[in-house]
């Protein structure tokens, strides 16, 4: 029998929703209702909510001061380039394992997500001195080798995941139906698994995008994506608020605008295998 | 052609010896059904003739080529999964056609070929939906069209209906049978279902513990059960095995007789005994019977036939259907 769910209890649940999501959502929304502010009102205290003085200065500002265009291109190769390459690497590897498992194969898994519970911190001098030898310091390249390293075990996690998914039974068919292994890739398994190469792809597109510290300790004025273009807003001449949050609007918002266009698929493949 | 022979087939899981040693021959155009108890080796037995798993051991002959090492694609055979191992993102149509497209043949070559394979399973009006848009009897229907299209020497059926309701298991049991008097390809079938096995094959082969217990036909093996394994697993309701001095008054350390061979009287008997449960299906009535000393024994008696729980009454066995095995297990002849 259906549970019958009282409208109060359902009303209640609502509400905390909603409560929660707002919570999760505030800060952006601040962000992005003080980047319309003058300086005195960032600071205003009590904070003014919506009744102030709407400005589109500090956008004129940030774009004259700063080459934005340049930081938004380097966010979008590194992003993008250290995603694919990512890809190229892990759907063999998520392949080998999901399909010719060895007794192995979820130590090698559990291996690499330990790399994840390493404080990044903690190589950040060995890499510096390499990028640094290797002239890697500042360029997209060095940058794009990192993304790639850093995200590579959560590529291969959600590709397995995915592959994992797929019967056996379907790929034998394949084989007794006369398709080589390589046929049976191109005609069976991309095509089934295309929706959990797609989410892989694009939550690494948002992970890379949004991370900051290589990105802040690897690269100056060349490579500098705009996470580096956030900080640039943060320190040197004190603590300009409005500025500093027109910054991250600018840096933030085509992620946000990828990101809500894709959710739907988003939320498919990070729930991927959950519930059959 | 489609003449199948395993000689000294062996399979090992690492330390798990699942198929110890088998010699079998399989005719051209034979109905082969595999049975046996879950666990037995017979999926994996099936999984070795079509390729799917490598043999530790031993030497499969398809029509006398040896195809020991052969990838599956190259052994001439298709299979029919349980789960049906449908492709989900292509239509009936580019389901049924794949193998004709892997072997490269034109597409409207091809396109006929899936045509009258459609005919044939009653599928032309659902050739372009896609497998999630189907029912499990037409699934399977699709599962076999793939299978037929290519005109394989033989066709391998790995438990194809498990998944089915019974009403629709016993339709597609007619339909896979007619196919096989139609086609004349040989046919090899994987099922635990001993009914299935009796009414479709014409040679069945018993396995246990990935031993080949007994090859015959199904009659063969109701009427004459090589060993206690053959005689307990083929037939419903199972045979009446009784052991000790019941058994030693006809020199063997178990008698077999089956549910239709005993008697049942009110009056006199050879066995007396109280009725336990009494299932009506209808044409028969199973009577159980709780047999002074020996045990649950069934007897099959006829639908009208009532019989209410507690009732005194008395068991018959028919002598010259009587079953006798020696301690070793084997039949006494």
């Amino acid at each position: 029998m259906a549970r019958t769910v009282s409208n109060r209890r359902k009303w209640t649940f609502t509400i905390i929703a909603w409560v929660i999501a707002l919570l999760i959502f505030f800060p952006i929304l601040w962000t992005f209702l003080t980047s319309f502010k003058t300086e005195g009102d960032a600071v205003a205290v009590p904070p003014h909510f919506i009744f102030f003085h709407w400005t589109t200065e500090n956008y004129s500002e940030i774009w004259s001061r700063s080459n934005y265009l340049l930081y938004f291109w380097n966010s979008v190769v590194i992003s993008i380039g250290s995603t694919l390459i990512g890809l190229a690497i892990s759907i063999p590897a998520a392949w080998a394992m999901a399909f010719s498992p060895t007794k192995h194969t979820k130590d090698v898994l559990m291996w690499m997500l330990s790399t994840k519970m390493l404080p990044a911190v903690g190589v950040l001098v060995p890499i510096y001195l390499i990028f640094k030898n290797t002239g890697l310091l500042d360029t997209r390249t060095g940058l794009v080798i990192v993304m790639t390293m850093i995200n590579l075990p959560i590529i291969v996690w959600m590709l397995f995941t995915y592959f994992k998914e797929i019967p056996n039974d379907i790929l034998e068919a394949a084989r007794m139906d006369g398709a080589t292994l390589g046929k049976e890739l191109i005609y069976i398994l991309t095509p089934m698994a295309i929706p959990g190469i797609a989410s892989t792809l694009l939550l690494n597109i948002i992970l890379a995008w949004n991370e900051a510290f290589w990105t802040l300790n690897l690269t100056a004025a060349n490579a500098g994506p705009l996470t580096a273009f956030i900080a640039s807003y943060s320190a040197p001449e004190g603590l300009f608020y409005a500025k500093l949050s027109a910054a991250s609007t600018m840096a933030i918002a085509p992620i946000l605008i990828m990101g809500w266009f894709s959710q739907k698929q988003l939320v498919r493949g990070l729930t991927f295998g959950a519930v059959k | 052609m489609g003449s199948i022979s395993l000689k000294n087939v062996s399979k090992v899981f690492g330390e798990h010896k699942v198929i110890p040693n088998i010699d079998l021959e399989i005719e051209e155009g034979e109905f082969v059904v595999f049975v046996g108890p879950s666990g037995c080796g017979k999926s994996t037995l099936l999984r070795l003739i079509a390729g799917l798993e490598d043999v530790s051991g031993g030497q499969i002959l398809i029509n006398g080529r040896d195809a020991t090492e052969l990838p599956p694609a190259k052994r001439g055979l298709s299979m029919v999964f349980q789960s049906y191992a449908l492709y989900p993102h292509m239509s009936v149509r580019g389901n049924i056609a794949f193998p004709l497209k892997m072997a490269g043949m034109d597409k409207a070559a091809a396109n006929k070929k899936v045509e009258d394979a459609a005919r044939v399973l009653n599928l032309t009006d659902y050739l372009d939906r896609k497998p999630r848009q189907l029912s499990g009897g037409q699934r399977q229907r699709v599962a076999i069209g793939r299978a037929i299209v290519r005109e394989p020497d033989a066709f391998l059926f790995d438990e194809p209906l498990s998944n089915l309701d019974v009403a629709l298991r016993v339709n597609m049991r007619l339909e896979i049978s007619e196919l096989h008097q139609q086609l004349k390809t040989t046919m090899i079938y994987v099922t635990h279902d001993q009914v299935e096995a009796m009414t479709m094959a014409d040679k069945i082969v018993v396995l246990n513990r990935g031993n080949i217990e007994q090859v015959g036909s199904p009659l063969d093996l109701y009427r004459a059960p090589d060993n206690l394994f053959v005689a307990g697993f083929i037939g419903s309701p199972k045979m009446n095995l009784i052991e000790g001095a019941e058994a030693k008054k006809y020199d063997a350390a178990t008698i077999g007789i089956r549910p239709e061979h005993v008697a049942i009287s009110r009056d006199s008997g050879t066995w007396h005994g109280k009725v336990e449960v009494a299932e009506h299906l209808g044409s028969d009535t199973f009577i159980h019977v709780r047999v002074d000393g020996l045990g649950l024994m069934t007897a099959r008696t006829d639908g009208d036939v009532a019989a209410k729980p507690g009732t005194d009454v008395y068991l018959t066995p028919d002598d010259s259907r009587l079953h006798r095995f020696g301690s070793d297990g084997k039949a006494m002849r």
